[in-house]
Protein backbone atom coordinates (compact mmCIF):
# COMPACT_ATOMS: atom_id res chain seq x y z
CA UNK A 1 0.00 0.00 0.00
CA UNK A 2 2.77 2.13 0.68
CA UNK A 3 4.70 1.49 -2.24
CA UNK A 4 1.82 2.12 -4.20
CA UNK A 5 1.00 5.16 -2.96
CA UNK A 6 4.61 6.43 -3.26
CA UNK A 7 4.91 5.67 -6.57
CA UNK A 8 1.22 7.54 -7.41
CA UNK A 9 2.81 10.41 -5.38
CA UNK A 10 5.95 10.43 -7.82
CA UNK A 11 3.53 9.82 -11.40
CA UNK A 12 1.22 12.92 -9.94
CA UNK A 13 4.44 15.23 -8.95
CA UNK A 14 6.14 14.02 -11.92
CA UNK A 15 3.16 14.99 -14.12
CA UNK A 16 3.34 18.58 -12.54
CA UNK A 17 7.05 19.17 -13.56
CA UNK A 18 6.36 17.75 -17.37
CA UNK A 19 3.69 20.62 -17.27
CA UNK A 20 6.16 23.09 -16.19
CA UNK A 21 8.69 21.95 -18.56
CA UNK A 22 5.99 22.50 -21.10
CA UNK A 23 5.10 26.06 -20.86
CA UNK A 24 6.60 29.11 -22.11
CA UNK A 25 6.03 32.61 -21.70
CA UNK A 26 6.78 36.03 -22.81
CA UNK A 27 6.04 39.62 -21.55
CA UNK A 28 7.48 41.53 -24.41
CA UNK A 29 6.51 40.65 -27.15
CA UNK A 30 5.73 42.65 -29.78
CA UNK A 31 2.58 43.36 -31.35
CA UNK A 32 2.08 45.82 -34.35
CA UNK A 33 -0.74 47.01 -36.28
CA UNK A 34 -0.40 48.67 -39.92
CA UNK A 35 -3.71 49.83 -42.03
CA UNK A 36 -3.51 52.00 -45.17
CA UNK A 37 -5.74 54.05 -46.38
CA UNK A 38 -5.74 56.76 -49.01
CA UNK A 39 -5.01 59.98 -46.71
CA UNK A 40 -3.04 58.52 -44.23
CA UNK A 41 -1.18 54.83 -43.14
CA UNK A 42 -1.72 54.36 -39.26
CA UNK A 43 0.98 52.02 -37.63
CA UNK A 44 1.05 51.26 -34.04
CA UNK A 45 4.15 49.30 -31.70
CA UNK A 46 3.51 47.56 -28.43
CA UNK A 47 6.48 46.05 -26.79
CA UNK A 48 5.14 44.85 -24.10
CA UNK A 49 2.45 41.69 -24.82
CA UNK A 50 2.17 38.89 -22.60
CA UNK A 51 2.01 35.79 -24.02
CA UNK A 52 1.95 32.31 -22.36
CA UNK A 53 2.55 28.76 -24.79
CA UNK A 54 1.49 25.64 -23.02
CA UNK A 55 2.47 22.32 -25.72
CA UNK A 56 1.25 19.95 -23.13
CA UNK A 57 -2.36 21.00 -23.38
CA UNK A 58 -1.65 22.82 -27.13
CA UNK A 59 -2.65 26.47 -25.53
CA UNK A 60 -1.90 29.58 -26.42
CA UNK A 61 -2.55 32.85 -25.01
CA UNK A 62 -1.78 36.82 -25.75
CA UNK A 63 -2.47 39.72 -23.15
CA UNK A 64 -1.63 43.73 -24.77
CA UNK A 65 -2.54 46.88 -22.92
CA UNK A 66 -4.85 48.79 -25.37
CA UNK A 67 -2.58 51.88 -23.75
CA UNK A 68 0.66 50.59 -24.33
CA UNK A 69 0.15 50.77 -28.40
CA UNK A 70 2.42 53.91 -29.77
CA UNK A 71 1.94 55.79 -32.50
CA UNK A 72 4.39 58.23 -34.41
CA UNK A 73 1.85 60.89 -33.74
CA UNK A 74 0.86 61.50 -30.29
CA UNK A 75 -2.35 62.97 -30.98
CA UNK A 76 -3.62 59.71 -33.28
CA UNK A 77 -2.60 57.94 -29.99
CA UNK A 78 -4.69 59.98 -28.20
CA UNK A 79 -7.37 59.64 -30.32
CA UNK A 80 -6.69 55.80 -30.77
CA UNK A 81 -7.79 55.23 -27.40
CA UNK A 82 -10.31 57.96 -26.40
CA UNK A 83 -12.32 57.82 -29.52
CA UNK A 84 -11.79 54.36 -31.29
CA UNK A 85 -10.86 51.47 -28.70
CA UNK A 86 -12.22 53.67 -25.54
CA UNK A 87 -9.24 51.77 -23.46
CA UNK A 88 -10.41 53.21 -19.92
CA UNK A 89 -13.59 51.19 -20.34
CA UNK A 90 -11.53 48.40 -22.36
CA UNK A 91 -8.14 48.27 -21.20
CA UNK A 92 -7.09 44.82 -22.96
CA UNK A 93 -6.87 42.62 -25.76
CA UNK A 94 -6.62 38.71 -25.27
CA UNK A 95 -6.25 35.79 -27.54
CA UNK A 96 -6.60 32.63 -26.74
CA UNK A 97 -6.19 29.99 -28.81
CA UNK A 98 -5.69 25.61 -29.45
CA UNK A 99 -2.27 24.80 -31.81
CA UNK A 100 -3.54 22.65 -34.72
CA UNK A 101 -0.33 20.94 -35.52
CA UNK A 102 0.87 21.18 -31.33
CA UNK A 103 2.44 17.36 -32.20
CA UNK A 104 5.16 18.79 -34.71
CA UNK A 105 6.39 21.76 -32.41
CA UNK A 106 9.43 21.09 -30.50
CA UNK A 107 10.88 24.09 -28.03
CA UNK A 108 13.80 21.86 -27.47
CA UNK A 109 15.01 21.24 -30.96
CA UNK A 110 16.71 23.73 -33.02
CA UNK A 111 14.50 24.15 -36.23
CA UNK A 112 11.84 26.12 -38.19
CA UNK A 113 8.08 25.28 -37.20
CA UNK A 114 5.14 26.10 -39.17
CA UNK A 115 2.37 26.49 -36.85
CA UNK A 116 -1.57 27.28 -36.97
CA UNK A 117 -3.93 28.33 -34.20
CA UNK A 118 -7.42 28.68 -34.02
CA UNK A 119 -8.93 30.96 -31.65
CA UNK A 120 -11.12 33.80 -29.57
CA UNK A 121 -9.94 37.60 -30.21
CA UNK A 122 -11.74 39.64 -27.57
CA UNK A 123 -11.54 43.36 -27.63
CA UNK A 124 -14.13 45.55 -26.21
CA UNK A 125 -16.12 42.94 -24.53
CA UNK A 126 -16.38 41.30 -28.12
CA UNK A 127 -15.56 37.94 -29.01
CA UNK A 128 -14.65 36.78 -32.42
CA UNK A 129 -13.40 33.63 -33.59
CA UNK A 130 -9.59 33.98 -36.11
CA UNK A 131 -7.18 31.68 -37.47
CA UNK A 132 -3.60 32.50 -37.27
CA UNK A 133 -0.60 30.99 -39.00
CA UNK A 134 2.72 31.57 -38.28
CA UNK A 135 6.04 30.04 -37.55
CA UNK A 136 8.11 29.30 -34.78
CA UNK A 137 12.08 29.78 -34.78
CA UNK A 138 14.19 27.48 -33.03
CA UNK A 139 18.20 28.43 -32.77
CA UNK A 140 20.60 27.65 -29.83
CA UNK A 141 17.81 27.30 -27.11
CA UNK A 142 15.97 30.73 -28.21
CA UNK A 143 12.72 30.31 -29.03
CA UNK A 144 10.89 32.90 -31.61
CA UNK A 145 7.35 33.44 -32.72
CA UNK A 146 6.30 35.31 -35.64
CA UNK A 147 2.47 35.42 -37.00
CA UNK A 148 0.09 37.53 -38.80
CA UNK A 149 -3.43 38.19 -39.25
CA UNK A 150 -6.04 40.73 -40.47
CA UNK A 151 -8.61 42.31 -38.11
CA UNK A 152 -11.92 43.68 -39.04
CA UNK A 153 -13.08 47.22 -37.72
CA UNK A 154 -16.25 46.68 -37.63
CA UNK A 155 -16.34 43.06 -36.40
CA UNK A 156 -15.35 45.05 -32.96
CA UNK A 157 -18.23 47.40 -33.10
CA UNK A 158 -15.14 50.15 -33.34
CA UNK A 159 -16.97 53.36 -34.94
CA UNK A 160 -15.83 55.59 -37.30
CA UNK A 161 -17.18 58.55 -38.00
CA UNK A 162 -17.85 60.06 -41.73
CA UNK A 163 -15.69 63.19 -41.63
CA UNK A 164 -12.56 60.89 -41.07
CA UNK A 165 -13.79 57.77 -42.98
CA UNK A 166 -11.23 58.10 -45.94
CA UNK A 167 -8.35 58.42 -43.26
CA UNK A 168 -8.86 55.21 -42.19
CA UNK A 169 -8.82 51.31 -43.59
CA UNK A 170 -11.64 49.20 -42.95
CA UNK A 171 -8.86 46.25 -42.63
CA UNK A 172 -6.23 45.91 -39.78
CA UNK A 173 -2.87 44.32 -40.50
CA UNK A 174 -1.43 42.70 -37.21
CA UNK A 175 1.99 40.74 -36.83
CA UNK A 176 3.24 39.39 -34.13
CA UNK A 177 6.77 38.84 -33.20
CA UNK A 178 7.54 37.43 -29.55
CA UNK A 179 10.76 35.66 -27.93
CA UNK A 180 9.45 32.86 -25.27
CA UNK A 181 11.38 31.96 -22.27
CA UNK A 182 10.42 28.63 -20.40
CA UNK A 183 8.44 29.58 -17.50
CA UNK A 184 10.85 28.22 -14.18
CA UNK A 185 8.66 27.45 -10.84
CA UNK B 1 1.35 1.02 9.06
CA UNK B 2 -2.24 2.41 8.01
CA UNK B 3 -1.35 5.77 9.60
CA UNK B 4 1.34 6.03 7.58
CA UNK B 5 -0.76 5.04 4.05
CA UNK B 6 -3.29 7.75 5.10
CA UNK B 7 -0.30 10.27 5.28
CA UNK B 8 0.57 8.93 1.50
CA UNK B 9 -3.30 9.51 0.86
CA UNK B 10 -3.64 12.93 2.16
CA UNK B 11 -0.56 14.41 0.53
CA UNK B 12 -1.90 12.73 -3.20
CA UNK B 13 -5.49 14.67 -1.93
CA UNK B 14 -3.59 17.74 -1.16
CA UNK B 15 -1.71 17.51 -5.22
CA UNK B 16 -4.97 16.86 -6.81
CA UNK B 17 -6.55 19.72 -6.81
CA UNK B 18 -3.16 21.86 -7.71
CA UNK B 19 -2.89 19.83 -11.09
CA UNK B 20 -6.33 20.51 -11.59
CA UNK B 21 -5.71 24.05 -11.09
CA UNK B 22 -3.43 23.95 -14.03
CA UNK B 23 -6.23 22.82 -16.44
CA UNK B 24 -8.55 25.03 -15.90
CA UNK B 25 -7.38 28.24 -15.04
CA UNK B 26 -6.14 31.19 -17.88
CA UNK B 27 -2.41 30.39 -18.64
CA UNK B 28 -1.56 34.37 -18.26
CA UNK B 29 -2.82 33.62 -14.82
CA UNK B 30 0.92 32.18 -14.37
CA UNK B 31 2.90 35.37 -15.20
CA UNK B 32 0.76 37.70 -12.37
CA UNK B 33 0.00 40.91 -12.75
CA UNK B 34 2.46 42.74 -13.42
CA UNK B 35 1.31 46.80 -12.21
CA UNK B 36 1.47 49.99 -14.49
CA UNK B 37 0.59 53.13 -14.39
CA UNK B 38 -2.68 54.50 -15.87
CA UNK B 39 -2.15 58.42 -16.45
CA UNK B 40 -5.68 60.61 -16.67
CA UNK B 41 -6.12 61.15 -20.79
CA UNK B 42 -7.21 63.92 -22.75
CA UNK B 43 -8.66 65.99 -19.51
CA UNK B 44 -9.05 68.83 -21.79
CA UNK B 45 -8.98 68.81 -25.51
CA UNK B 46 -5.80 70.93 -26.03
CA UNK B 47 -3.91 72.92 -23.98
CA UNK B 48 -6.07 75.91 -23.20
CA UNK B 49 -9.35 75.84 -21.85
CA UNK B 50 -10.58 78.75 -23.98
CA UNK B 51 -7.99 81.66 -23.11
CA UNK B 52 -6.55 80.09 -19.58
CA UNK B 53 -3.91 77.27 -20.34
CA UNK B 54 -5.39 73.79 -19.57
CA UNK B 55 -3.33 71.43 -17.26
CA UNK B 56 -2.83 69.66 -20.81
CA UNK B 57 0.82 69.77 -22.22
CA UNK B 58 1.51 69.57 -25.80
CA UNK B 59 3.24 65.98 -26.25
CA UNK B 60 7.12 65.74 -26.39
CA UNK B 61 8.27 66.85 -29.66
CA UNK B 62 4.74 68.14 -31.07
CA UNK B 63 4.37 71.24 -32.17
CA UNK B 64 1.14 72.97 -31.53
CA UNK B 65 0.46 75.88 -34.03
CA UNK B 66 -2.27 78.14 -32.82
CA UNK B 67 -4.61 80.72 -34.66
CA UNK B 68 -7.03 82.34 -32.30
CA UNK B 69 -9.30 85.31 -33.68
CA UNK B 70 -11.55 87.26 -31.48
CA UNK B 71 -14.38 89.80 -33.13
CA UNK B 72 -15.97 93.01 -32.19
CA UNK B 73 -18.71 93.30 -29.93
CA UNK B 74 -21.44 91.35 -31.44
CA UNK B 75 -23.15 94.03 -30.59
CA UNK B 76 -21.93 96.01 -33.50
CA UNK B 77 -24.67 95.83 -35.14
CA UNK B 78 -25.07 94.78 -38.88
CA UNK B 79 -22.28 97.91 -39.77
CA UNK B 80 -19.80 96.20 -38.01
CA UNK B 81 -21.33 92.61 -39.37
CA UNK B 82 -22.18 92.10 -35.28
CA UNK B 83 -18.58 92.40 -34.82
CA UNK B 84 -16.80 90.27 -37.64
CA UNK B 85 -15.49 93.21 -39.86
CA UNK B 86 -12.52 93.48 -36.90
CA UNK B 87 -10.87 91.27 -35.07
CA UNK B 88 -8.08 90.89 -32.97
CA UNK B 89 -5.49 88.13 -34.30
CA UNK B 90 -3.12 86.00 -31.58
CA UNK B 91 -0.37 83.47 -33.80
CA UNK B 92 1.78 81.18 -31.32
CA UNK B 93 3.35 78.42 -31.33
CA UNK B 94 3.93 75.55 -28.13
CA UNK B 95 5.97 73.03 -28.18
CA UNK B 96 6.85 70.22 -26.38
CA UNK B 97 10.03 69.55 -24.85
CA UNK B 98 9.80 67.19 -22.97
CA UNK B 99 6.25 65.54 -21.81
CA UNK B 100 6.15 67.54 -18.31
CA UNK B 101 7.68 70.79 -20.00
CA UNK B 102 6.09 72.61 -22.81
CA UNK B 103 7.29 76.04 -24.04
CA UNK B 104 5.20 78.49 -25.76
CA UNK B 105 6.08 82.13 -28.26
CA UNK B 106 3.38 83.96 -29.85
CA UNK B 107 2.49 87.23 -30.97
CA UNK B 108 -1.18 89.10 -30.67
CA UNK B 109 -2.44 92.24 -32.31
CA UNK B 110 -3.98 93.37 -28.95
CA UNK B 111 -1.47 96.16 -28.34
CA UNK B 112 1.22 94.09 -30.41
CA UNK B 113 1.98 91.82 -27.44
CA UNK B 114 4.54 89.19 -27.77
CA UNK B 115 4.24 87.08 -25.36
CA UNK B 116 6.26 83.99 -23.77
CA UNK B 117 5.62 81.17 -21.52
CA UNK B 118 6.65 77.88 -20.31
CA UNK B 119 4.61 74.99 -18.28
CA UNK B 120 6.20 72.35 -16.43
CA UNK B 121 4.24 70.05 -15.36
CA UNK B 122 4.64 68.41 -11.44
CA UNK B 123 2.29 65.96 -10.79
CA UNK B 124 0.55 63.98 -13.12
CA UNK B 125 -3.24 62.27 -12.46
CA UNK B 126 -3.11 58.40 -12.78
CA UNK B 127 -4.34 54.87 -11.23
CA UNK B 128 -2.65 51.79 -10.97
CA UNK B 129 0.98 51.50 -9.77
CA UNK B 130 0.79 54.81 -8.85
CA UNK B 131 -2.22 56.80 -7.69
CA UNK B 132 -2.34 60.04 -8.06
CA UNK B 133 -5.68 62.07 -7.57
CA UNK B 134 -5.08 65.17 -9.79
CA UNK B 135 -2.44 67.10 -11.85
CA UNK B 136 -0.80 70.02 -10.70
CA UNK B 137 1.43 72.63 -13.23
CA UNK B 138 2.95 76.02 -12.78
CA UNK B 139 3.28 78.13 -15.44
CA UNK B 140 5.03 81.08 -16.10
CA UNK B 141 4.62 83.84 -18.66
CA UNK B 142 6.01 86.69 -19.63
CA UNK B 143 4.74 89.71 -22.27
CA UNK B 144 5.78 93.39 -23.67
CA UNK B 145 3.57 95.30 -25.77
CA UNK B 146 5.51 96.66 -28.47
CA UNK B 147 2.99 99.38 -29.47
CA UNK B 148 3.14 102.87 -29.58
CA UNK B 149 2.27 103.48 -26.21
CA UNK B 150 2.23 106.80 -25.14
CA UNK B 151 1.42 108.41 -21.57
CA UNK B 152 1.54 112.50 -21.13
CA UNK B 153 3.56 112.67 -24.85
CA UNK B 154 5.89 110.88 -23.67
CA UNK B 155 6.60 107.28 -25.55
CA UNK B 156 6.72 104.43 -22.27
CA UNK B 157 9.85 103.08 -21.63
CA UNK B 158 11.14 99.76 -22.54
CA UNK B 159 11.19 98.91 -18.37
CA UNK B 160 7.66 99.58 -18.03
CA UNK B 161 6.52 97.60 -21.03
CA UNK B 162 6.49 94.01 -19.22
CA UNK B 163 3.52 92.01 -17.57
CA UNK B 164 4.66 88.82 -15.72
CA UNK B 165 2.20 86.17 -15.07
CA UNK B 166 2.45 82.89 -12.47
CA UNK B 167 -0.25 80.38 -12.55
CA UNK B 168 -0.84 77.18 -10.46
CA UNK B 169 -3.11 74.90 -12.38
CA UNK B 170 -4.21 72.20 -10.52
CA UNK B 171 -6.99 69.91 -11.87
CA UNK B 172 -8.81 66.94 -12.51
CA UNK B 173 -10.71 63.99 -14.98
CA UNK B 174 -13.62 63.25 -13.09
CA UNK B 175 -15.10 61.22 -14.90
CA UNK B 176 -15.03 60.82 -19.10
CA UNK B 177 -18.04 63.61 -19.10
CA UNK B 178 -16.32 65.74 -16.35
CA UNK B 179 -12.72 67.61 -16.01
CA UNK B 180 -12.05 70.63 -13.91
CA UNK B 181 -9.42 72.65 -13.18
CA UNK B 182 -8.51 75.61 -10.76
CA UNK B 183 -5.53 78.30 -11.71
CA UNK B 184 -4.93 80.75 -8.82
CA UNK B 185 -1.95 83.16 -9.71
CA UNK B 186 -0.25 86.40 -9.59
CA UNK B 187 -0.37 89.00 -12.65
CA UNK B 188 2.65 91.44 -11.82
CA UNK B 189 2.56 95.20 -14.06
CA UNK B 190 5.20 97.17 -14.49
CA UNK B 191 3.59 100.27 -14.97
CA UNK B 192 -0.36 100.86 -13.93
CA UNK B 193 -2.72 103.27 -14.44
CA UNK B 194 -2.77 104.98 -11.73
CA UNK B 195 -1.06 104.82 -7.86
CA UNK B 196 -3.69 103.42 -5.73
CA UNK B 197 -3.34 100.18 -7.71
CA UNK B 198 -1.15 97.41 -6.90
CA UNK B 199 1.81 96.53 -9.13
CA UNK B 200 0.66 92.68 -8.53
CA UNK B 201 -2.75 91.42 -8.57
CA UNK B 202 -4.52 88.17 -7.21
CA UNK B 203 -6.67 85.92 -9.58
CA UNK B 204 -7.99 82.53 -9.48
CA UNK B 205 -9.35 81.17 -12.46
CA UNK B 206 -12.04 78.11 -12.81
CA UNK B 207 -12.07 76.02 -16.13
CA UNK B 208 -14.65 73.29 -17.08
CA UNK B 209 -14.96 70.59 -19.51
CA UNK B 210 -18.12 68.67 -20.42
CA UNK B 211 -17.84 65.97 -22.98
CA UNK B 212 -21.38 66.42 -25.01
CA UNK B 213 -19.40 63.39 -27.39
CA UNK B 214 -16.90 61.88 -28.92
CA UNK B 215 -15.30 64.91 -30.72
CA UNK B 216 -17.34 67.89 -29.26
CA UNK B 217 -16.70 69.02 -25.89
CA UNK B 218 -17.81 72.36 -24.12
CA UNK B 219 -15.62 74.26 -22.29
CA UNK B 220 -16.40 77.32 -19.64
CA UNK B 221 -13.93 79.28 -17.86
CA UNK B 222 -14.38 82.44 -14.91
CA UNK B 223 -11.55 84.51 -14.17
CA UNK B 224 -12.19 86.07 -10.76
CA UNK B 225 -9.73 88.91 -10.27
CA UNK B 226 -9.65 90.25 -6.26
CA UNK B 227 -11.42 93.24 -5.52
CA UNK B 228 -9.52 96.20 -5.42
CA UNK B 229 -6.51 95.81 -7.96
CA UNK B 230 -7.94 96.42 -11.36
CA UNK B 231 -9.72 99.81 -12.72
CA UNK B 232 -13.26 99.93 -12.43
CA UNK B 233 -13.84 99.65 -16.29
CA UNK B 234 -12.28 96.52 -16.17
CA UNK B 235 -14.43 93.14 -15.72
CA UNK B 236 -13.88 89.31 -14.81
CA UNK B 237 -13.45 87.69 -18.03
CA UNK B 238 -15.94 84.85 -18.94
CA UNK B 239 -16.56 82.53 -21.82
CA UNK B 240 -17.88 79.63 -22.85
CA UNK B 241 -17.63 77.55 -26.12
CA UNK B 242 -17.12 74.21 -28.21
CA UNK B 243 -14.15 72.44 -28.92
CA UNK B 244 -14.19 70.01 -31.99
CA UNK B 245 -11.97 67.89 -32.83
CA UNK B 246 -11.61 66.32 -36.46
CA UNK B 247 -7.67 64.32 -36.56
CA UNK B 248 -5.23 66.89 -36.50
CA UNK B 249 -7.26 69.69 -35.90
CA UNK B 250 -8.90 71.11 -33.02
CA UNK B 251 -11.45 74.01 -33.27
CA UNK B 252 -12.51 75.84 -30.41
CA UNK B 253 -15.47 78.90 -31.16
CA UNK B 254 -16.82 80.54 -28.05
CA UNK B 255 -17.97 83.63 -26.36
CA UNK B 256 -16.35 85.46 -24.43
CA UNK B 257 -15.60 89.02 -23.05
CA UNK B 258 -12.14 89.43 -23.45
CA UNK B 259 -10.19 90.80 -26.52
CA UNK B 260 -6.63 89.87 -25.12
CA UNK B 261 -4.96 86.59 -25.45
CA UNK B 262 -1.97 86.54 -23.87
CA UNK B 263 -2.92 86.47 -19.98
CA UNK B 264 -2.42 89.54 -18.04
CA UNK B 265 -4.42 91.15 -21.13
CA UNK B 266 -7.53 88.46 -20.62
CA UNK B 267 -6.74 88.43 -16.60
CA UNK B 268 -6.76 92.34 -15.77
CA UNK B 269 -7.77 94.08 -18.97
CA UNK B 270 -11.50 92.56 -20.05
CA UNK B 271 -13.62 95.50 -20.89
CA UNK B 272 -16.89 93.42 -21.80
CA UNK B 273 -20.08 93.03 -19.76
CA UNK B 274 -21.82 89.71 -20.20
CA UNK B 275 -25.02 91.60 -18.65
CA UNK B 276 -24.65 94.28 -21.51
CA UNK B 277 -24.44 91.76 -24.00
CA UNK B 278 -21.03 93.39 -24.53
CA UNK B 279 -19.96 89.87 -25.79
CA UNK B 280 -17.03 88.82 -28.45
CA UNK B 281 -17.51 85.58 -30.92
CA UNK B 282 -13.98 83.89 -31.45
CA UNK B 283 -11.58 81.16 -32.71
CA UNK B 284 -8.99 79.31 -32.15
CA UNK B 285 -7.66 76.38 -34.04
CA UNK B 286 -4.68 74.62 -33.16
CA UNK B 287 -2.97 72.05 -35.97
CA UNK B 288 -0.19 69.45 -34.50
CA UNK B 289 2.75 68.34 -36.22
CA UNK B 290 5.04 65.75 -34.81
CA UNK B 291 8.87 66.98 -35.17
CA UNK B 292 10.83 64.47 -33.20
CA UNK B 293 9.02 61.19 -33.93
CA UNK B 294 9.33 58.39 -30.96
CA UNK B 295 11.98 56.23 -30.29
CA UNK B 296 10.24 53.16 -31.91
CA UNK B 297 9.57 54.97 -35.91
CA UNK B 298 13.04 56.27 -36.02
Amino acid sequence: MKIISLALLLVFSTGIDLQAQSIYFTREGKVSFFSEAPLENIEAHNHRASSVIDLESCKIEFSVLIRGFMFEKSLMQEHFNENYMESHLYPRATFKGNFINCDEIDFEADGTYPFEVEGELEMRDISQSIAVEGVFTIKNGHINGKAGFTVLVADYDIRIPAIVRDNIAREIEVTIDADYRKLER
Amino acid sequence: MKDHCLIYFFVLIMFLPVAGVFSQESLLDMLGEEAEIEYAMATFKTNRVINLHSLENTHRGVLDIKIGHRFGLITGGFDNFFGLDNAVTRIGADYGLLEDLQIGLGRSTFQKTVDSYGKYRILRQSTGAVAMPLTLSILGSAAVRTDPWVINDQKVENKYRWFYTWQLIAGRKFSDFFSLQLSPGLVHRNLVETADLSNTTVHVGIGARFRLSRRVTLNTEWIYVLPDQIDDRFRNSLSIGLDIETGGHVFQLHFTNSLPMTEHGFINQSTGDWSKGDIHFGFNISRVFTIVKPETFR
